[in-house]
Formats: C-alpha cells, structure tokens, sequence
C-alpha cells in the first residue's frame, strides 16, 4: 500500500530528482520545464495525502521512520521521521512550493529553468529538515538549505542583491556553526547523532547552557530573533517574489522548530533558566520591531518586520509554557501555548506567502516597492484589493482567519502566567493592525495614485490560484483550528513531559 | 422548538446571501444581490420573532448547544455554539428587524451606487456578524462576532474609498476598537486563568469563586480580581460602544452611507458592549468598583457628547452625537445595576435612531446629498413622511411620556436616581441636564430641517464653512429642482420603524422592567431592586405612568430644552448667533469636540510613527547593524568587493562559500577529535 512506500524520502528525492530533471530539461523548451517542474511539486504535495491520512495522531512516537546507517564510524544515520510538529510544515512546505512555482510562471525570464529547479531543490531540503531524526543528517538539510535560497536571490533578485545575499548567507551560517559544535560535542558525549538519544542524555546546567546558547545563535537567527533580525528585511526586500514567498513562509519557520526539536528537549534545564531572557526577547520582537514596521516606506521591508513581530509569538509561546508547567503546575496552558506557537507558524507562513505574493502582483507590474508609488489600486485591480484586504486582516489577527488562533491561544496562556507579559504581547492587536491597515490604506484605498496604477491590469488565472488558494488555507485554519491542533496535541505533550524532567544527574 | 438547525438558519441565512451577492455581484446583477440579501435577512428575522415568541410568551427553555469544537486541548475548551435566552432573543429580534428594515431601504438610497451588491454583501456580513456575537455561548466565539462586525464596520466606513476622509475614517475606526479589544482580550484572558472555562455556563457559575481573589500587579499592590476582569472587559466595551475616551471614532464613521450608519454605528454593533455587560451581569455584580467607573464613565459620556451634538451642523453628526450620548445613559444603566433598564433602552432606541437616521438619510437623499443643516428648512411641505416620521423619533429621543423612549429613558433615571454607589449622584445630575441637552439639540435638528425658512437652493450661505458636510455626494450637482418625497423603498422603513418607536415602549416596558422576563440572563446580587423605586409609580400600568410622567422632572426639563429650542430656532433665530458669539470659548470647545482628536493625532498617531522612525533609524540601522554588526557589516562589504573584483559570476560565490563551510566542518570535527 502507499502507506509502505518511503513517503518521507519521497517528500525529499522526488522534488531533488525533479529539480536536476527541470535543469536538464534546460531553458530551450522553458515551457516544458515549468510543466514538469509543477508537476514534481503537485506530486510531492499528493504524497502529503497518504502522509496525513496515515498518521498516527494519538502518539508522540515518530511515525514513517526510515533508518540506515550511513557514515558508521560517526553513527551518522540517514535517519526519517515525522511527529506532530513535523508534519504540518511538510505539508505547509509542499503547498507553498506549488505555489511558488504558479506565481514564477511566466514572471520569470531569466532561465526559468534553474529557478524553478532551486524552488524543488529548495523544497526537498527543507522536508529534509522537518523528517530528519539524525542531528547531522538535520544540519546538512538546514544549511543544504542556504544554497538554493542564495542562488535564488542572489541571480534572480534586486539590484542590492549581492549584499543582502551575503549578509543573509554569513548571518545564518555563522549561527549553524555554533550549532554543529553543540552536536559535536553531544556526539562526543553520548557517540550517538540520533535526536531521541540525545533527548534522553543526562547533562549538567554548565553544559546544558553552554549547548542552549550555541542552539540559540542558530535557531534565533533563523527565526529570526531581535537583535539578530536585520538581515531578513534586506534579503526580503532583494529576494524576488517566490524567493520572498518561500523565506518568510517556511525558512523562519525552521527556527522554531530548531527550537522545538533541539533547545527545549536537548537543553530542558538552561531552557527554564533562561525562558526569561527568551520571553524579554520575544515581546522585544513583538512591540520594538512593531513599530520598527510603522515606519516602513517599502512595502517588503514593512511585511519583513511584520513576519519578526509575527514570530516573537512562536518563541514566546515556546518558553511561556516552562513558566505554566513549572511554575504554575498548569500543563493545559503550557500546551495552549505551544499549540499556539506551532499554529503561529504554520499560519504565519500561509500569510506571508499571500502577502508577499501580493506585493509580487503590484510589483510585476509597476516595478517599485515603495509605498509612495502606489494609492488606488483598489480602483484598478478590485480582485488584489480585496485579497489584499482579506491577508491584511489576517496579519492583524482577526478571528476567523488563521493568524488569530495562534496569537490567541498565545495571549490566553500567557495571561495565565504573567498579565504584565501578556498586555505587552496583546500590543500587536493595536500595533499590528496600525501599521497592516495604514500599509492597506496607502497602497490599496484612495483614489488612483498616478498613471502607472491606472493602467494596472487585473489578475490572471495564475495569480488568482495562489492568492485564492492561500485565503482558503487561511480561512480553513482560522473557522476550524481543531483538526491542526489535533494533529499535534500528542507532540505537544510529549514536549511539555520532556522538558518537565530535568536532565541534570540527581538533580 | 429551538433546534440547532433553526439556529443555524437564523445566522446563517444572512452569510448565504453575503457570499452570493459579494462574490458572485456581477453574475447576479443588483436586483439579484437584493433580493438574496433581503430573503436572507427576512428569513432570519422570521425566526428570530418566531424564537423571541417561544422564549417570552410558550416559556421555551433556554437553549444552550454547542455546534462545533473549535479547539480542545486538555482542558481548555473553544467551542462555536448558540445560547439563546430572553436577552439573547430580544437582541436578535433588534438586529435582524432594524437589519432588514436598512436592507430594504438600501434599495432606494444605494440605486445609483456603483458598489451596490458590494454593499448589499457587507450589510448582510454584518448581520451574520452581530448574530454570532448576540447568540454566541462562549467568549471565544464572543471575540469573533466583536471583532467581525469591527471588521465590516471599517470596510463600511471605508466604502467609498477614493475619499481620503472616509479611508482616514476607517482606520482611525478599527484602531480605537483595537485599543478597545486589546482589554477585551487580556479580560477574557484573566477569565480563563481564573476560572479554567471560555464557556459562559460555567464561567458564571463558578463566578463567585473570584470574590476574595486578589491580583498583585507589582510589591505590595493588591487588586482585587473581579474588578481587574469586569474593567478590562469593559475597556472592550469602551471601545464598541464609544464611550469616553474612546468615543472619538464614532463621529467620523458618518463617513461611510447613512444606511450602515444607522444599523451598525446606531442601532446594533455600537451597542454590543451595553449587551456584553449586560450578559456578563454575574461577573459585574461581583465588583462595586467597576460597576462605579461604568457608572461615572458613562454619565461623561451622556452629558458631554450631548453638548457637542448642539453645535454640529451636517444633520448625520447631530444624530452621531445623540448617538454617543443615549450610549453614555445605557452604560450609565449598567453601572447602577439596571441591566434589563439597559437592554430595553438600547432596544428602544435601536428603533427611534435607526429611525432618525434614516430619515436623516432621506433628507440627504432629498437635498440631492447635501448634509448642512444651514442649507435645509422648510422640507416639510415636500417630504410629509419623513417629516412626520422624524417628529415621532425625535419625540421619542427627547423621552415624551408615551413614546418607547420615555419608558426606557425614565428607568435609567430612576434607577440612577435609586443607586447608592459612587458616582450615582453625579451621574444622576448628569442625566438630568443631559435630558434638556437632548431635547434642545433634536428640536434644533428637526427645526432646521423641516421647519422655518427654506434655505437652498441659493449659495450665499457660508457654503463650505463646515469641513464634514456634503460627504454623501455621489457624484451629482446640487440642481435648481425642488427636493421632493423618497421612493417608498425609503419611506416604507421610516414608516416600519416609526411604530415601535413609538409603541413598543407602552407594551414591553411592564414585562421586560418587572416581570421576571430576562430570567437567569440577568443575574443581580442578593437583595439588590433597582428599578424598585419605579414600579411604585408603574403599578397602574403604562398610561398612568405616561400620565404620571408629566409631574416629574425629567419631562419638564426635557420639554424645557424643546421649547427652548422651539423658540430659538422657529421664532427668534438671531438669538442663536447671539448665544454663540457671547459664549464663545465655550462654542469653539465644543467644535473642537473638546480636542480629543487632536490630542490623540499628535500624541498617539504621530507619536507611534515617530517612535517607529527613532527605533528603526537608531535602534535598527545605527546601534545593530552599525555598531554591533559593524565587525561583520565590513566584513559582508569587503567580501562584496572582493567577490566583485575577480568574477561576477555567481556560481563563484556558491562555491567559495562552500569551501568556506567545508573548511568550517572539518575544522571543527579535527579540533574536538
């Protein structure tokens, strides 16, 4: 049956194959290229079907596992797997490609063919991130994943894009590099890369600190976390539209989940020494780079901000819940909290996908960012208006689209442990909406700027799959969160049991 | 029977015809957008009558049914479900009556409106919207219907978006509720925290949990729980339903057509926060304190948006105004316990404002969209409907013994009058002079209007003094034609509603007030009557107490202010100009709307965008990227030119970076082997 098959290194080879298949195809018979490239992406995201239908959501154990040894003399294991928390962003990765690949469609002219190949390699590697169960097999997805994103914004991107390309790249390596000592020097420890064995590994508070911060550097940047943030507006701003597309929707997402998969249960102990300084961080992210957003010009510069404002709700999730479990005895509202982490992410990536897609739309035809060259567009293209008004909305968390939930359940759990905490973090009902719906009224509202806006011609098929496709992942989630949440409760709570018990000998 | 399927129509029903009619517009033309719009809401109202008659008269049970789990984990629990009971079913009935009342006059007042099914599909949104809020059983589902009819009211306000004032409108519009929200949210927040439930059920009954529980916000700081939760809800409160100081949007949502200005920024979404504290009355009743600031908060509210409403001249700010101040007197009501005088107020005066608005509306429609009053009079020869129809709501907005604003209006005085908490006097003086202001700003609307000379036609009349008149404009010249009647699609709604405005008062105000109508929806702490002091007098029945009224003060003072207005505005209009220029300080405060707008413009507007610039210049740009990452920033930037200067293919730098990580990886392994 299709369950037997390997689906996770489907997920990861198919896309990986299809990718040197579209470049061999080469850019003579580009249409033939695009053709196959979509159909490699439709048939990575059908094998998500069998993927979800065959999991198992009443356990935390990992599920679909595919294990081989691959460099014994380091126990280096080509190790796959999937729980709760992984699934969601495989699934949310296969989506997203797909539509990256819809919106390139005939945007892109400069040898489609590679880009879209980078977009499959790209997709490939970051299922690769979210299956792989072996720490070294993980760090090779993670920074593997560099490469396309690299390619992809420094051949295809703005004018700037050799600066920000190296910014992004020397940002996120230097912070992995950290991150491999910390395996290496667990490796050294235990002699094993396997996640699970190195989730069980008794460790001190010196060692557990030195590894939470060397997993920090990494997953914060990613995420990216303030201070380590200001590479992500200039990649984005840069990056063309997928490349923006598929950074914001599931590459910041890797973060959190290095931080689910790596800090909190590897570190558990420093994590709840240093939850505080993760909770100032976030709620820094959250209301700082809140107005940071308010005082964009550019439109891609301000959703960047926005998706660091978005995300100090999943790292404020994550570690409010160490306060809920350990200090207030309250394992619900711990895992309100990280559900509403993951649902955070999950959401956010279907958001910003939409939102840069929309800038792509304006973009492509006007060819500027800044706010100032539009005004109107609703009276020339009343379709983008409207989705621009719909993700717009959801931006600034309106209930009955996906980025309520997450900030919700956030918000809930954190007023359980801290008022203080979550009056600053409910800021972004205010903030949020301030600086979505004033960006809406400047570009979308008004009369019509100036000429290039009246000549804006509405969207095509194209554009109307994605952007439609992305309101009804965003209504979906945000009229019925249950079947997500559901997915992942098992997970979660096998999390919140891990970090529960220290790791520190007779401690 | 109640059932969930019959639930389910009723707000449904509504979202069906706004789907139809918002996407599918141009497909079923704009006869097609009304008519499904209209059935939508009709059906809904039927059965909302239908439950309303189950409920107050067959003695139905409460229902309370959950449809759908929205999120379960562990214990916390979302559900989306319906609670209806006598308070859940009056307030239905408003919304679905006033709602299709709107829908239908919307025919005549959008026809020559390019957005018309747009607008159809936005007023039926809403419907849908306030429903889920009025029936919802649970705060999360609560949360969605408050911030869903936010979310329709700023795309109403916003409607006409070429305009610069509505779009500035909307926004100003959606981030003052926001403010609202943001205490809405941490309320609903500390409910769970406390009390382990979203569910209304079992959060109020173990609502007495709480009294004793107390907060410590910082030291020694002790807060009592019960009032931290019933003031941060009540901030949401503040917010929907414009009390001061987060009144200021209300007056600029006129912005958006006169039909949605009198169902949602009227009748119904700006009184939700009188119905949510009317519904968390188990939670209110456990806190003087809050119930004291509710109380002092809503009497400002009354008294001095009255006083504003005096000086406006566009006939839609008038009515706004009136607005924010019949908000102020049933939040006042909540505040003195009152709630059933609160909620029979906001039901009264959902159909005299709804009324007053639409007839204002047809008075614009008449004055081919001109909004000055300085440019109106003497229309009662040529609209007799509108005209008879807007003296029975002012009538009724003035509280002439009688009418359903009497009865409403009298009750909160008694029972402010009855009260013994802080602030009840003030409140109660508040009221008092509030009932002239009341009276004088609605004869002074109604004469300016109808009565006197006429006024157009001829431009020397400080045209384009006021900076909010004429907004409604559609795009079509003032011409020399005479104003004459609307269609009947408009007057039709002004009649409908003309009678409850009148009558529904005389009716309900002995069941709703003393009988045991609202049941367990209202809950009222131990031996606590307020509206004792009134059914002495209303023991003879609603004529007598009618009667009865005209020895009292309130209708004196509130004849007092009418004939005040009377003989100014019909008898001796330079008086007017008079007063003005010798109370002149005082005139330009009130124009300047005591200078809230500015204040929070320059403070909060600017202010934030300000502080974004200095963190992001500074903070971001200066002190991070500058100084913390000037090592690698130089480095980034001699790498640049480096890479530059020997190749500018980009396949060099992939491949140098991968040397570079290689060389990384292995190091590292080689140190720590």
């Amino acid at each position: 049956m299709l369950a037997d098959w390997p689906l996770l290194s489907l997920l990861i080879w198919l896309p990986l194959g299809g990718a040197v298949a579209v470049l061999v195809a080469g850019d003579r018979n580009a249409t033939a290229a695009k053709w196959l490239a979509l159909l490699v992406a439709l048939a990575t995201l059908a094998l998500c079907i069998p993927l979800w239908a065959n999991f198992d959501s009443t356990t935390a154990a990992m599920q679909f596992v595919e294990r081989v040894p691959w460099v014994p003399s380091f126990a280096i294991e080509y190790h796959l797997g999937i729980d709760g928390f992984s699934l969601p962003l495989i699934v949310l990765t296969c989506i997203v490609t797909v539509l990256v690949i819809i919106a390139g469609w005939e945007v892109i002219e400069y040898k489609p063919s590679q880009y879209l190949a980078a977009f499959l390699a790209l997709a490939a590697l970051m299922n690769g991130v979210f299956a792989a169960q072996d720490a070294i097999l993980f760090y090779l997805f993670f920074e593997g994943m560099l490469i396309p994103m690299f390619i992809i914004i420094g051949i295809w991107g703005g004018p700037r894009r050799v600066y920000a390309t190296l910014k992004f790249f020397l940002y996120t390596f230097l912070g992995s590099v950290f991150m491999l000592l910390g395996l290496v020097y667990l490796y050294l420890k235990g002699q094993s890369f396997a996640l699970a064995d190195l989730h069980s590994m008794s460790l001190n508070l010196t060692e557990q600190t030195w590894l939470f911060f060397a997993f920090l550097i990494a997953f914060a940047v990613k995420i990216p976390m303030w201070p380590v943030h200001t590479w992500l507006p200039d990649a984005h701003v840069e990056a063309p539209t997928g490349g923006s597309m598929v950074l914001a929707a599931v590459m910041l997402k890797v973060g959190g989940y290095g931080f689910i998969r790596f800090s909190m249960p590897i570190a558990p102990d420093a994590s709840a020494e240093y939850a505080w300084l993760m909770i100032l961080l976030s709620l820094i992210a959250v209301v700082y780079i809140a107005f940071v957003a308010l005082a964009q010009e550019d439109m891609k510069k301000l959703i960047a901000y926005s998706s660091i404002s978005h995300m100090g709700f999943v790292t404020l999730g994550l570690f409010i819940a160490f306060a809920l479990v350990l200090d207030k005895a309250s394992p619900d509202s711990a895992a309100l909290a990280v559900q509403g982490a993951m649902i955070q992410m999950i959401s956010h990536g279907f958001i910003s996908a939409a939102m840069f897609g929309a800038v792509g739309v304006l973009y492509d035809r006007v060819h500027s960012r800044q706010i100032a060259d539009y005004g109107g567009v609703m009276n020339t293209i009343p379709w983008i208006g409207a989705f621009a008004v719909l993700f717009a909305m959801a931006n600034s968390g309106l209930p009955g689209t996906s980025g309520f939930v997450g900030e919700f359940m956030v918000i809930l759990a954190a007023t359980k442990a801290s008022l203080g905490v979550a009056a600053l973090a409910a800021l972004t009902l205010i903030l949020g909406a301030a600086y979505t719906l004033w960006l809406v009224k400047r570009v979308i509202f008004g009369d019509v700027g100036n000429q290039h806006v009246a000549e804006l011609k509405d969207l095509n098929g194209r554009e109307w799959i994605v952007m439609s496709t992305l309101a009804v992942c965003v209504l979906a989630i945000g009229l019925w969160p249950d079947p997500l949440v559901q997915v992942m409760q098992a997970s979660v709570e096998a999390l919140l049991q891990q970090v529960q018990q220290s790791k520190i000998l007779g401690g | 029977m109640i059932t969930e399927s019959l639930l389910l129509t009723i707000a449904l029903a509504p979202l069906v015809g706004a789907i139809i009619a918002g996407l599918f517009g141009r497909q079923v033309g704009r006869a097609g957008a009304h008519t499904v719009t209209i059935l939508g809401v009709a059906v809904s109202t039927a059965l909302s009558l239908y439950v309303l008659k189950l409920i107050a008269l067959d003695g139905h049970p409460d229902v309370n049914l959950s449809v759908y789990t929205w999120f379960e984990i562990g214990s916390i629990k979302a559900e989306v479900g319906f609670l209806v009971d006598p308070l859940t079913a009056v307030m239905m009935s408003v919304v679905t009556s006033v709602s299709l009342m709107v829908h239908i006059y919307t025919i005549g007042y959008m026809h020559e409106d390019p957005g018309y099914q747009r607008f159809f599909a936005y007023i039926s949104l809403f419907t849908f919207s306030m429903l889920m809020l009025v029936m919802s059983n649970n705060f999360m589902q609560l949360f969605f219907g408050w911030e869903a009819v936010g979310l329709v009211s700023y795309l109403l306000i916003g409607f006409w978006y070429k305009r610069p004032t509505a779009i500035f409108a909307n926004l100003k519009a959606f981030l003052v509720n926001r403010v609202g929200d943001f205490g809405f949210l941490l309320g609903i927040g500390l409910v769970l925290a406390y009390l382990g439930s979203l569910d209304y059920a079992t959060v109020f009954q173990k609502a007495p949990e709480l009294v004793g529980q107390t907060f410590n916000p910082w030291g020694t700081v002790e807060w009592a729980v019960p009032t931290l939760i019933c003031l941060l809800l009540f901030v949401g409160a503040m917010g929907k339903s414009a009390q001061v100081p987060l009144h200021v949007w209300l007056p600029d949502s006129m912005e958006g057509p006169t039909p949605i200005s009198a169902l949602i920024h009227a009748a119904t979404m700006v009184t939700a926060g009188i119905f949510m504290v009317a519904r968390m009355s188990p939670l209110y009743e456990l806190s003087e304190v809050a119930l004291s600031t509710i109380l002092v908060i809503g009497s400002i509210t009354a008294l001095f948006m009255g006083f504003i409403g005096i000086v406006q001249n566009d006939i839609k700010r008038v009515v706004a105004y009136s607005t924010l101040s019949q908000l102020g007197y049933m939040t006042v009501a909540l505040g003195a316990s009152a709630y059933s005088a609160a909620i029979f107020h906001l039901m009264t005066h959902a159909f005299f404002k709804a009324l007053l608005f639409l007839g204002a509306g047809s008075v614009i429609i008449a004055m081919h969209h001109e909004q000055d009053l300085r440019r109106m009079g003497g229309l009662r020869k040529y609209m007799p409907i509108t005209f008879a129809t807007a003296w029975i709501g002012t009538l009724a907005l003035m509280g002439f013994p009688g009418t359903s604003g009497f009865y409403s209006k009298d009750a909160i005085l008694y029972a402010v009058g009855a009260a013994d908490r802080p602030g009840a006097t003030f409140a109660y003086v508040c009221l008092m002079i509030g009932v002239a202001v009341t009276a004088f700003y609605s004869f002074r609307m109604l004469y300016l209007a109808f009565h006197g000379q006429e006024r157009f036609g001829h431009d020397d009349h400080g045209h384009g003094h006021d900076d909010h008149h004429g907004h409604d404009d559609h795009g079509h010249g003032h011409g020399d034609h005479k104003p004459h009647e609307t269609p009947w699609v408009v007057t039709l709604p002004l009649i409908l509603l003309a009678i409850p405005s009148l009558a529904i008062g005389y009716f309900t105000a002995g069941p709703l007030l003393f009988g045991d109508f609202f049941g367990s929806a209202i809950h009222l702490a131990e031996g606590r009557e307020p509206l004792a002091a009134m059914a002495e007098h209303f023991g003879h029945g609603p004529l007598a107490f009618a009667l009865h009224g005209f020895v009292t003060a309130p209708v004196w003072l509130a004849l007092a202010g009418a004939g005040l207005a009377t003989y100014i505005y019909l008898f001796n209009p330079a008086l007017a100009d008079k007063a003005k220029s010798a109370l002149a300080p005082i005139h330009r405060l009130l124009e300047r709307k005591y200078g809230f707008d500015e204040l929070y413009q320059a403070v909060f507007a600017k202010g934030s965008v300000l502080l974004g610039r200095v963190f992001w210049r500074a903070g971001d740009q200066t002190v991070i990227d500058g100084l913390m990452v000037n090592g690698s920033a130089a480095l980034v930037d001699r790498f640049a030119h480096a890479v530059r200067r020997l190749q500018s293919g980009f396949l060099y730098h992939y491949a140098f970076m991968m040397i570079l990580g290689l060389i990384v990886i292995v190091g590292a392994f080689a140190l720590l082997k």
